[in-house]
């Protein structure tokens, strides 16, 4: 009886090893490429000296980090203060249990999954908001607001965006989700959808335009002035594998997630989960040219932008896709 | 007019285009150059560590006239000098303090001699402030190991002198 319990609990540590070591490993080598990326756009060359090609560059920073002293202001709640990096980084892993990396992959397979993503990133705020109050500053508390209210407004809209992707599929299992989109990627017929995921997602997680809460001219780095160290460095790399879980939830949604572009010889040969790397590393790079590209949002555009444009847009194509199905009895799943 | 506006944002038409340029410009040449495995050219001006030089025959130019001493703004050179047996001046001390100097190049200007002049190199960053208190040992010795290159310096600098 216990045996078979321990062996349970064996497999399944297993398991969430083989996916979280590969993702976090992922996070390192991502945050070369948005480095290298934005280098390059600016006529630089990035990071290229440690490693080939500068590849051991996250590796050599979180080393420096792991090495540097953690200042605790004395001002500060101690207990949240340290847990708010944790907070952050956990959750930012805990949402990729549910991501398919084929048919047969994944950690669990739960009914809600899109429901337990949404969850979860929805939670990525307390990490934020507990950093910025923890931190008893002004600085971090007006980055934290910011970022509260950034986040908030901008997962309302990615929510009916959802919605509108689980009207066609009729499930809310991811492996359904990818599915459904065998014979066309959603991100074709719902393409104005697509668009405003992404710039939704670049809000979500902090990304210029919308990187606010660390617009250092105003408030030195928001949330994370107070920080230093290794606690500094958890709150990078949770943002970063928040941006690669948004890529991953973008792929899953609009691009077909692990499905090759098309389902004859040279590109169903390519094993399912190179094409869903493939595809969120395409999304990462347009992330990182955003970056390089775009100026900061004002604040009070920022908003206009989440609740005046996005949020009625957003709703407007919920009704219309509804009303197509509707019309056309295309609804899934109907009996 | 305002209807073109419109068009262009609700087609976000710029940001495409920033997109496409953003691409282009990944895969122009890049402007860096990998420091100090590559470096930059050097103007034959270039103001860097000073340097005291010596005739092909192993004298020091330097006559202790003490006017790159004078002229100094920064006052970061002092000078010693006395009578060698053979009747030529020469000096006893020759100290630069490389943490005063503002490198204006106005001791090479007024060096009769050439003596004193400012060499190429402006790699001599040091870890203690007192070893960037040169002597006359160090200063002679930078002269003997950039020779080379200051009198091609010099050599190429003389017409717009």
């Amino acid at each position: 009886m216990i045996s078979e319990y321990l062996n349970i609990i064996f497999f399944d540590s297993l398991k969430i090893l083989a996916l979280l070591v590969p993702v976090l490993i992922a996070v390192a080598l991502i945050v070369w490429v948005d480095r290298r990326v934005w280098g390059l756009v600016q006529l630089r060359k990035g990071p290229n000296v440690v490693g080939p090609f500068g590849l051991l560059q996250t590796a050599a920073d979180a080393l420096k980090y792991i090495f540097k002293e953690i200042i605790i202001p004395a001002g500060s709640n101690k207990i949240i203060f340290i847990l708010a990096p944790v907070v952050t980084m956990s959750l930012a892993l805990l949402a990729w249990a549910v991501i398919p990396f084929g048919d047969n992959l994944y950690v669990t397979n739960i009914n809600v999954g899109i429901l337990y993503l949404f969850a979860v990133s929805s939670l990525g705020v307390y990490g934020i908001i507990m950093a910025g109050w923890a931190s008893n500053s002004k600085y971090p508390f007006l980055g934290a607001l910011r970022s509260a209210a950034q986040m908030v407004s901008y997962e309302v809209s990615i929510g009916l965006i959802i919605v509108t992707v689980l009207l066609c599929v009729g499930s809310l299992n991811l492996v359904d989700i990818v599915l459904a989109q065998k014979n066309i990627w959603f991100a074709i017929p719902l393409f104005p959808m697509f668009v405003i995921f992404f710039i939704s997602a670049l809000a979500e997680t902090n990304r210029p335009p919308f990187d606010l809460p660390e617009a250092e001219a105003e408030l030195v780095s928001g949330y994370q002035t107070e920080y230093s160290g290794m606690m500094y460095a958890l709150f990078w790399l949770g943002e970063y594998a928040n941006i690669l879980l948004m890529c991953a939830l973008g792929s899953i949604l609009f691009l077909g997630g692990w499905l090759p572009l098309l389902d004859i010889a040279p590109f169903n040969l390519i094993p399912s989960p190179l094409w869903l790397i493939f595809k969120i590393l395409l999304l990462f790079i347009v992330f990182a040219l955003v970056k390089a590209i775009v100026p900061r949002y004002r604040y009070d555009q920022l908003m206009r932008l989440g609740w005046k444009v996005f949020l009625p847009l957003s709703l407007f194509w919920v009704v219309l896709t509804a009303s197509f199905l509707f019309y056309f009895n295309l609804l899934p799943n109907q009996s | 007019m305002k209807f073109n506006r419109i068009l262009k944002t609700v087609f976000l038409s710029e940001f495409v285009v920033g997109l496409f340029l953003a691409i282009k410009y990944m895969f122009k040449p890049k402007a860096t150059i990998n420091y100090p495995f590559e470096k930059g050219p050097l103007s034959p001006r270039f103001r860097g560590e000073h340097a005291l030089r010596r005739y092909a025959n192993g004298e020091e130019r330097c006559i202790a006239c003490k006017l790159c001493e004078a002229i100094c703004p920064a006052q970061a050179i002092s000078i010693d000098a006395e009578l060698k047996e053979d009747g030529s001046r020469k000096t006893t001390r020759y100290d630069i303090d490389m943490v005063k100097c503002i490198y204006c190049g106005l001791c090479q200007e007024a060096c009769p001699v050439d003596a004193i002049v400012q060499g190429p190199n402006f790699e001599f960053s040091t870890e203690t402030r007192e070893e960037l208190y040169y002597d006359k040992e160090k200063l002679l010795d930078n002269g003997d190991r950039w020779e080379k290159e200051i009198a091609y310096n010099i050599k190429t600098d003389k017409p717009y002198r």
